[in-house]
């Protein structure tokens, strides 16, 4: 953003601070995820940077704590990576699935008290997740799920399905339902309509609902605290205790993990928006 | 014009209007399929046990079902300004004495100690004459237990009984405003050193007060840069807004402490600038200052992306025409384009302010004792103290809070115009 030259100076002064404050607040932003890097790679068991590592001396740095949250006897990070991958699979299938039909449902002009509907089916998003914890861990010790793979990801859809039915409904708010009209008029029964012409339209919303119920079911601690048993452990559960007891270099191997997977979702994230706006037609 | 010589009808014959009415209702039916699924899930899940959080913290029946022929027959009592007539002593002595066999009498005379001290000695005492077979049950009950101890003769007593009758209360709600019904029943104040869940409201308020100000303050600056800088440099510091926020919680909680802790970057920036010596660094975590830095990073995104919605939707031609017509860039900026984010504004500090008020992770990690906030009150009453329905009456008074913030948020933005990423 250059400044005209015929700017006086005092609103040249004020450009720059406000330059500067808006570097410093991206810096503020970004930069804790970056400490993490380097010292995921110390060679030392401290959580600080080492006279080694400021002088960029190789010795310094290892992969030693990358070992460790693979082999490591200790660690159950193994089982834990699987159980949260397994959790926030069928919790995002859960999630699309009940999500997109609502979506569906509720972007038709028919609906019946949308509003009202609207902001039950939101509300898991906006009431504070140490409530939903406790009444979806009533629910689940009175069905005998408590401590189950199936109580957590029942628990996760009931989170990851807002997101879902956000982003769906905002995709169908751009939709021309003359399209599904022109299939009908041509003898596509509703069910085939749907398949070829609505889900391909609608796909970037739903995956990036879906990318949302992801990383929800894969970041959630709150309520899995309340209804994992040692078997149901997941990554976020180990990360909480580690970070209570002792914070180890080893949390920070897998922090680096977890920020590269959020990396991609990212770029994922952002390749699906703009498609859906190339497909609506909307450009910026 | 008739409407019976003018009818249109359908093909069939059937007057038009009906049948468009039939198909009408026919689409009602088909929308509302669809969302039932996920309707009755979220009922069945979430909704109903929010309710059954709600008959938890109201519950008292414990006692109800422990003295049923006591409270039955102190229907009875009239008088309530003299001692209860022999057949409320004579089912007391009944109910009590099942208890006793069921070794279950200690609890009642814990929770009647809770309703009127000294409860505890005289229901013990009572207990011992029941187990020596002390109390003849052919002659007045109400005389041998008036004789065990003075306060059996003390009508207060026995009005303590009557008043846990109800099966429910509000004493669980009570406490979480450190309020407590003292013995004649009426609605008083803890002392004034143990009001503890006062402060913790007072600070969960405050905290998520400053967070959201914060969060302003530095959202709206780099809100309006990402807006108005070409689409090619924007998308790059987007990356800045996105990437934190798709980012695990508790990686950048774990990253806060490193940077935090006593030996962390930010102590050794200070130390280096000269600010602190370095014998004398800072405590900058398991405090207030640790929450609220950490607190305001993780919810600055929320922040920045509605302003950032509303303000790409602002023309730049406004700004130009606002100074084009003698305002300078402040005048043109505060008339102008501040109120055209207003709608914004709002979205964003609601939503940072409803994340805030229910945070637990964050404050528990970094926030020490007196970072600590209701939600992780909350969950301590969960898990070790086990009082489940004093943690269900706190989180529903939170939910109230938190639903009164939605209701206006939903006035004023409406919650179909929430946008993520």
């Amino acid at each position: 953003m250059a400044l005209p030259s015929y700017t006086e100076t005092r609103y040249r002064i004020w450009h720059y601070i406000y330059l500067s404050i808006c570097t410093f607040v991206f810096f503020f932003l970004i930069a804790p995820l970056f400490v993490i890097f380097p010292l995921s790679f110390n060679a030392e068991e401290f959580l600080v940077f080492s006279e080694g590592m400021k002088n960029l001396d190789p010795d310094a740095f290892s992969l030693r704590w990358y070992k460790d949250m693979i082999y490591g006897t200790k660690n159950p990070w193994g089982l834990a990576a699987k159980n949260s991958f397994i959790i926030a699979i069928f919790a995002t299938i859960g999630s699309i699935i009940l999500g997109t039909l609502a979506a569906l449902g509720l972007s038709s002009r028919h609906m019946p008290y949308k509003g009202l509907i609207m902001a039950t089916l939101i509300s898991p998003m906006i009431v504070p997740l140490i409530i939903s914890g406790v009444a979806i861990f009533f629910f689940m010790a009175k069905a005998g799920l408590a401590a189950t793979h199936t109580g957590i990801v029942l628990a996760h859809i009931i989170l990851g399905t807002p997101f879902v039915v956000i982003t769906v409904t905002a995709t169908l708010s751009g939709f021309d339902h003359s399209v599904t009209r022109a299939a009908a008029s041509l003898g596509s029964n509703p069910v085939n309509t749907f398949m070829k012409i609505t889900l391909p339209l609608i796909l970037p919303g739903v995956i990036s609902g879906g990318l949302f119920a992801f990383v929800t079911s894969f970041d959630e601690v709150v309520v899995v605290l309340f209804l994992a048993g040692l078997e149901n452990t997941t990554i976020p559960i180990q990360m909480w205790t580690g970070l209570r007891e002792q914070l180890s270099p080893t949390i920070l191997a897998v922090a680096t993990c977890l920020i590269l997977l959020s990396t991609l979702i990212l770029i994922s994230a952002e390749l699906l928006r703009r498609r859906s706006e190339r497909l609506r037609g909307i450009n910026r | 014009m008739s409407s019976e010589t003018k009818q249109i009808l359908t093909t069939d014959g059937i007057p038009l209007e009906v049948s468009l009415k039939k198909a009408e209702k026919k689409n009602k039916i088909k929308a509302f399929l669809l969302v039932a699924p996920l309707l009755l899930f979220l009922v069945i899940t979430y909704i109903f046990p929010i309710g059954d959080m709600f008959m938890r913290s109201v519950d008292d029946k414990m006692i109800t079902n422990m003295l049923p022929k006591t409270f039955k027959a102190m229907e009875k009592w009239e008088n309530l300004e003299e001692l209860p007539p022999e057949e409320v002593y004579r089912s007391f002595y009944e109910d009590y004495k099942l208890l006793a066999e069921n070794q279950q009498h200690g609890k009642l005379g814990q929770r009647l100690n809770k309703e009127k001290n000294g409860f505890n000695t005289i229901t013990k005492k009572l207990f011992r004459q029941i187990k020596r077979n002390k109390i003849d049950e052919s002659v007045s009950i109400k005389e041998q237990i008036n004789k065990l101890h003075k306060r059996w003769r003390n009508v207060e007593y026995w009005l303590a009984i009557k008043r846990t009758a109800p099966p429910y209360t509000v004493a669980k709600y009570l406490k979480g405003m450190d309020m407590y019904f003292d013995s004649d029943g009426s609605i008083t104040q803890v002392e004034e050193d143990r009001r503890i869940h006062r402060i913790l409201w007072l600070r969960t308020l405050e905290i998520a007060f400053f967070v959201t100000l914060f969060s302003f303050f530095m959202g709206y600056p780099i809100a309006h840069l990402l807006a108005t800088l070409p689409m090619k440099y924007s998308n790059l510091l987007m990356i800045c807004v996105l990437l934190p926020f798709w980012t695990s919680l508790l990686v950048r909680t774990a990253s806060w402490m490193i940077l935090l802790q006593q030996q962390g970057l930010v102590n050794d920036f200070f130390v280096m600038i000269g600010l602190v010596g370095d014998d004398n660094r800072p405590e900058m975590m398991y405090n207030k200052v640790g929450t609220y830095v950490a607190m305001t990073q993780i919810l600055l995104p929320f922040m920045v992306l509605p302003l950032y919605s509303v303000m790409k939707t602002i023309s730049p031609s406004l700004m130009r025409a606002g100074k084009s017509l003698g305002g300078t860039p402040f005048v043109a900026f505060w008339k102008v384009y501040f109120p055209l984010t207003i709608p914004g504004i709002g979205a964003g500090c609601l939503l940072v302010f409803i994340l805030a008020i229910g945070y637990y992770i964050t404050p528990a990690l970094v926030g020490g004792a007196s970072g600590t906030l209701i939600s992780n009150q909350i969950a301590f009453h969960m898990k070790t103290t086990l009082d489940w329905s004093f943690a269900s009456a706190m989180g529903l008074m939170l939910l109230t809070g938190v639903l009164v913030i939605y209701w206006i948020y939903n006035k004023l933005v409406g919650v179909d115009n929430i946008k993520l990423g």
